[in-house]
């Protein structure tokens, strides 16, 4: 704040609220060391220890190189790149395109069509019609196009490219339209470079909801090498916690049970953070693209 | 109403029609893939609601399928899950909206007064963090916290004495799914009103200084009156979602020893629909949850335009 009072309450204050929101980095923080110094920890110890865990007990990589040689995880992350990849493509282009015809104020069907795609944010079919259309109708059961094609687009994200391109000068446009140019070549080599600032933001909330998705593949899903990560993570964090006579070759591909049981709990730490490791290193890279997408949103609201 | 009707009329006229298609169909064009999108995705499983009036059977189609009026409604409204659902709903909402929603404005407003940018931007991005690491990774850490020797068991054994299983009982699922709500959501829907308080303008806590009012004044009559347009807004529509609580932390966490207060509504149509194949009755249930839904939302959505001038639709 820029006022400044020197008063002993607000001192005291200040104390107090440094000293929380410490405390609040600490809570948000722990979880994830947790995690981390149990990973490179040693397993027997790691199986028997309670309670937290704040420091690295006898360090070794032997549960990273299980998580290493696990096949599993391997296809997870191939299959979730792929997806991310697929959904992403083809949303942003449905999206994009969508988004400029609809931003167009001489379009006349833009409010017709801009109504019935905003209608389906408030009401739905629901999961079961759905399951129905894609499994029955569609034949997509266990086909890697379920986890691409139904959840490729989405109308809030929508929304926001229609806002950005809705906000940039008109002229433009005529004058490229003076010169030529058609519709597509306006959107792809004069429009979208203005708008780049939305186009990230956009894109990083379509990676980042198609890496963390799991419930669509999930139902689609039977064939275990069309599984992604998120899936794999599912049975090895909490399929195989909640059975206690927990099928443990998806932990290891060795056959060797004992071993299976020994390295449980420490496969589990150095799964998880195998697979949010990612996120650990780009998050503070795209972190402020997050904060405007919620800043667009909000305006939009 | 009759003017804008003709209007509407004249705007839609077979000409008008006909000359924005010569004019505009690449426009047309460029829509066609996002509209398809929409209509096979969103407005067939619309149409697809009608198997909430049938007992549904794949083999049989949508059509050939028995027309069983309103049983699968009857059969849910009379069943003992229906008060079980429709409560343990009712009460995460709003625990939600009485925990998560206050501490989230008070976690905005004391970030609101660090002094140092340096130390509030540490804050920001460490509090943030939870928000993108994924339901299932956070629901394995839960799990793993909660187990007979994990982080929580441990820190509750310290006060009750007890060692069990935390998520094997169901008097436990509400502390443990609200705690992880904030863990996860405090930090990252902090943000609106982080960017709501930076919109006060400085002057007033200037003026406030002047006038002999204390830091805690300030915050009361300075800092909180600039953002409760702001908060009446979230709080609208969060109202607005009072019965559409997701399933995905539930169904990754729940178990049937914990169904007595974690069942809710849409784990229950998961459950019945896609796990036990029983379509018609959980997309009746589904069905009625919608409608609800969309009136409270229409209602809600009423009261914001008519309290604070901006509605979201």
């Amino acid at each position: 704040m820029a006022v400044k009072s020197k008063t002993f309450g607000s001192t005291l204050f200040n104390i107090i609220n440094y000293a929380f929101f410490a405390l609040v980095m600490i809570v948000c923080i722990l979880p994830v060391w947790h995690v981390f110094c149990a990973s490179f920890s040693d397993a027997s110890w790691v199986l028997n220890q309670s309670g937290l865990i704040w420091r690295i007990n006898k360090f070794s990589l032997n549960g990273y190189r299980l998580v290493f040689n696990n096949s599993n995880i391997w296809i997870g992350y191939m299959n979730t790149l792929l997806y991310v990849f697929g959904n992403t493509v083809i949303g942003m282009f449905l999206t994009v395109m969508a988004g400029y015809a609809l931003s167009r104020k001489d379009f006349l069907w833009a409010n017709p069509i801009m109504f019935i795609i905003s209608f389906t944010m408030l009401f739905s079919g629901g999961i079961v019609p759905s399951y129905i259309l894609v499994t029955q109708t569609l034949h997509m059961f266990d086909s890697r196009w379920a986890l691409i094609i139904p959840t490729c687009m989405n109308a809030f994200y929508l929304i926001l490219v229609r806002t950005a391109l809705q906000n940039v000068p008109d002229s433009l446009e005529e004058s490229a339209m003076l010169d030529g140019a058609g519709r597509f070549r306006i959107l792809f080599s004069i429009m979208l470079p203005l708008i780049k600032a939305t186009l990230a933001t956009v894109i990083l909330y379509y990676v980042i909801g198609n890496w963390n998705a799991w419930f669509n593949a999930m139902i689609y899903l039977r064939d275990r090498t069309k599984f992604p990560l998120q899936l794999i993570l599912k049975e090895i964090l909490v399929t195989a916690s909640s059975t206690t006579t927990a099928d443990t070759t998806i932990l290891t591909d060795s056959s060797d049970s004992a071993d299976a049981a020994l390295y449980k709990e420490l496969i589990k730490y150095c799964t998880i953070m195998v697979s949010t490791v990612p996120m650990f290193i780009f998050y503070p890279f795209i972190q402020k693209y997050f904060e405007s997408g919620v800043m667009i949103g909000a305006i939009k609201g | 109403m009759s003017r804008t009707a003709t209007k509407t009329y004249r705007k839609y006229s077979w000409h008008n029609i006909k000359k924005d298609f010569v004019k505009n169909w690449p426009l047309l064009l460029m829509v066609a893939p996002a509209l398809a999108f929409y209509i096979i995705f969103h407005y067939i499983p619309m149409g697809g609601l009608l198997m909430a009036f049938e007992n549904y059977k794949p083999n049989l189609g949508l059509l050939g399928s028995k027309f069983v009026g309103m049983k699968n409604f009857v059969d849910f409204f009379s069943s003992v899950y229906c008060w079980r659902v429709i409560r343990n709903t009712l009460i995460l909402s709003l625990l939600q909206i009485g925990i998560e929603f206050p501490f989230t404005i008070c976690f905005a407003i004391l970030l609101n007064e660090i002094g140092s940018a340096k130390y509030k931007r540490t804050v920001q991005t460490l509090s943030y963090m939870p928000y993108f690491i994924s339901l299932v990774v956070v629901a394995g850490i839960i799990i793993d916290f909660c187990q007979t020797n994990g982080v929580l068991t441990v820190l509750v054994q310290a006060v009750t004495g007890k060692s069990d299983n935390l998520l094997s009982n169901a008097s436990n699922w509400r502390p443990i799914y609200i705690l992880s709500d904030l863990w996860k959501n405090v930090g990252f829907n902090s943000i609106i009103y982080v960017a709501a308080l930076a919109g006060i303008d400085k002057t007033l806590y200037e003026a406030a200084e002047i006038d002999g009012a204390n830091r805690f004044k300030r915050i009361l009559h300075v800092t909180v009156p600039g953002i409760t347009d702001t908060i009446m807004i979230m709080l609208i529509m969060r109202v607005g979602q009072m019965l559409s609580v997701g399933y995905e932390k539930t169904i990754l966490l729940y178990n049937p020893q914990v169904y007595e207060t974690a069942d809710i509504i849409s784990s229950f149509v998961y459950r019945k629909g896609l796990q036990e194949a029983n379509y018609g009755y959980s997309t009746a249930v589904s069905l009625f949850n919608s409608v609800i839904n969309f009136a409270l939302l229409l209602i809600t959505n009423a009261l914001s335009q008519k309290y604070t001038e901006s509605g979201l639709f």
